[in-house]
């Protein structure tokens, strides 16, 4: 589990100076950062501005070139030494961030229950509780991970097969096995980008309701109005740079940089006609 | 006179051979495969070439060939000639298979998506535990249907063995062609029939055991 050392005075994540090359392309030229606790952070940006690959560097699915990563005060990455980091501290690590992904990736052979319930099991499987009772630690995952799906819409769909459900469900059950392991950030790389048009509303309304219950969240999105309606802070990010970071009303409605209009004007041109 | 049941005998001793020889290839070969795949897809890249060049020799030279250099290799080389027909067709036939089984293994795990290698991780998944819990299954159900046409050939290739003197069911039919009674040779595909029909059902069911779930 992610700790929760409760450091109340600073943000809860701060990145610094994070660049990210592949090869000889330069994805991210120096990123930087913060987010309070109980906020939610929407990047938006053109395709190939960096945005996922951003997501990717907090999940350690990809490793930053240069810069920092700092979850509650404490550095969790450092780029300088990054190689001194072993595969147990990243996977450690990594338990601060949830990741829900464009494509879903819920595990076929499993009912929606167990590929809420699996990484938990897997985690606390040398716990005390596991050791007492395994039975017992065993049931409590499990109506845990009952309470999850519920809360998320399909109390009713808990032995179904990914293949059995729809795209917004099976990203539903997505976000409630990220929600399983409690992590301090929950991250969503475009979650409705996948799906059908019809589909898209039942899970921006989950992640709406994750605001309105104050969980911290990184959200990559190409919705623009739900990226304004449930967002605290809003990164543009263009080639590589946050181009204009602020509160909703400050980069939609008075962006101050050329390039943030034009990219507002096209989308919201694209989105009438 | 050769009677019937002395024709039977001799094709029911013949077919234990067959069967032995099954077993224990894909007893061995489907594990000794697996280590050949980790061999191929190592990130080393010495262990890397040597494996894929052992798998293109086996896979580019002939069974019948290879049953012949491991029945006498040994002595020319080390002066310690194979003692056991048997042993020497297992072990051709063993090495053989698992480099078969170690490519439709690869195939397998690569045609997984990256996107079930990285939801494991994020959730805080060992490399064991993902390959375990599950990539494992999904590329069984995968290979399942390329496995089983391998078992079924195999079925037919023990009869290979009698290059080398294993009295398998061919071999033994051949004795009672050579005494001018034909029908033992012909009937022997009826054993063969009945072991790739028996095989064929059981595939089929593997395979709606795990009509389940879609992978």
């Amino acid at each position: 589990m992610a700790s929760n050392l409760d450091n109340s005075s600073g943000p809860l994540l701060e990145v610094r100076g994070l660049k990210k090359s592949f090869d000889n392309l330069e994805v991210l030229k120096g990123i930087d950062f913060s987010l309070n606790r109980g906020e939610a952070l929407a990047l938006i940006g053109v395709s190939g501005s960096g945005k996922t690959t951003l997501l990717r560097c907090l999940n350690f699915l990809e490793q930053p070139t240069e810069g920092q990563i700092l979850v509650n005060g404490n550095v969790i990455y450092d780029a300088q030494n990054s190689s001194m980091l072993s595969e147990r501290e990243i996977r450690k690590n990594r338990l601060h961030f949830g990741m829900v992904f464009q494509a879903f990736h819920l595990f076929p052979q499993y009912t929606a229950l167990q590929n809420v319930t699996l990484a938990r099991e897997l985690l606390e499987k040398d716990s005390e509780s596991f050791k007492r009772s395994r039975r017992q630690a065993m049931e409590e995952i499990r109506l845990e991970g009952a309470a999850i799906l519920d809360s998320v819409g399909l109390s009713d769909k808990l032995d179904y097969y990914p293949h059995q459900l729809s795209g917004g469900q099976q990203q539903r059950v997505a976000i409630a096995r990220a929600l399983m392991l409690r992590p301090d950030i929950l991250c969503f790389d475009e979650p409705t980008s996948a799906l059908d048009p019809e589909l898209t509303g039942e899970v921006l309304k989950v992640i709406r309701g994750l605001a309105d219950r104050h969980t911290t969240m990184v959200i990559v999105t190409h919705e623009m109005k739900f990226a304004h309606d449930v967002s605290d802070q809003v990164l543009f990010m263009d080639q590589g740079y946050v181009v204009e970071s602020g509160t909703p009303e400050e980069v939609f409605e008075h962006s101050k940089e050329e390039r943030t209009k034009q990219f507002l004007e096209r989308y919201f041109e694209g989105n009438n006609s | 006179m050769t009677t019937t049941s002395a024709v039977l005998a001799s094709l029911n001793g013949g077919l234990l051979e067959n069967l032995k020889l099954f077993a224990v290839t894909l007893l061995l070969a489907i594990p000794l495969g697996l280590v050949i795949t980790l061999g191929s897809m190592t990130r080393f890249k010495p262990i890397r070439w040597l494996t894929r060049t052992f798998v293109w020799i086996i896979r580019g030279t002939p069974l019948m060939l290879q049953l012949f250099v491991v029945l006498y290799a040994p002595g020319i080389l080390f002066n310690t000639p194979m003692s056991s027909r048997f042993f020497a067709a297992s072990l051709a036939f063993v090495i053989n298979y698992a480099a078969y089984f170690s490519e439709i293994y690869r195939g397998g795990i690569e045609s997984i998506p990256k996107g079930q290698y990285e939801a494991c991780a994020v959730l805080g998944m060992t490399r064991t535990q993902t390959f375990f819990k599950v990539i494992l299954l999904q590329v069984v159900k995968r290979i399942t249907p390329s496995m089983g046409n391998e078992v079924i050939t195999l079925t037919k290739d023990t009869s290979l063995a009698r290059v080398i003197g294993l009295t398998e069911i061919i071999m033994c039919a051949e004795r009672f062609t050579k005494k001018g009674l034909i029908w033992p040779l012909f009937s022997t595909g009826l054993y063969f029939l009945v072991m790739t029909g028996i095989l064929t059902i059981l595939l089929s069911w593997l395979e709606k055991k795990m009509d389940y779930f879609k992978a």
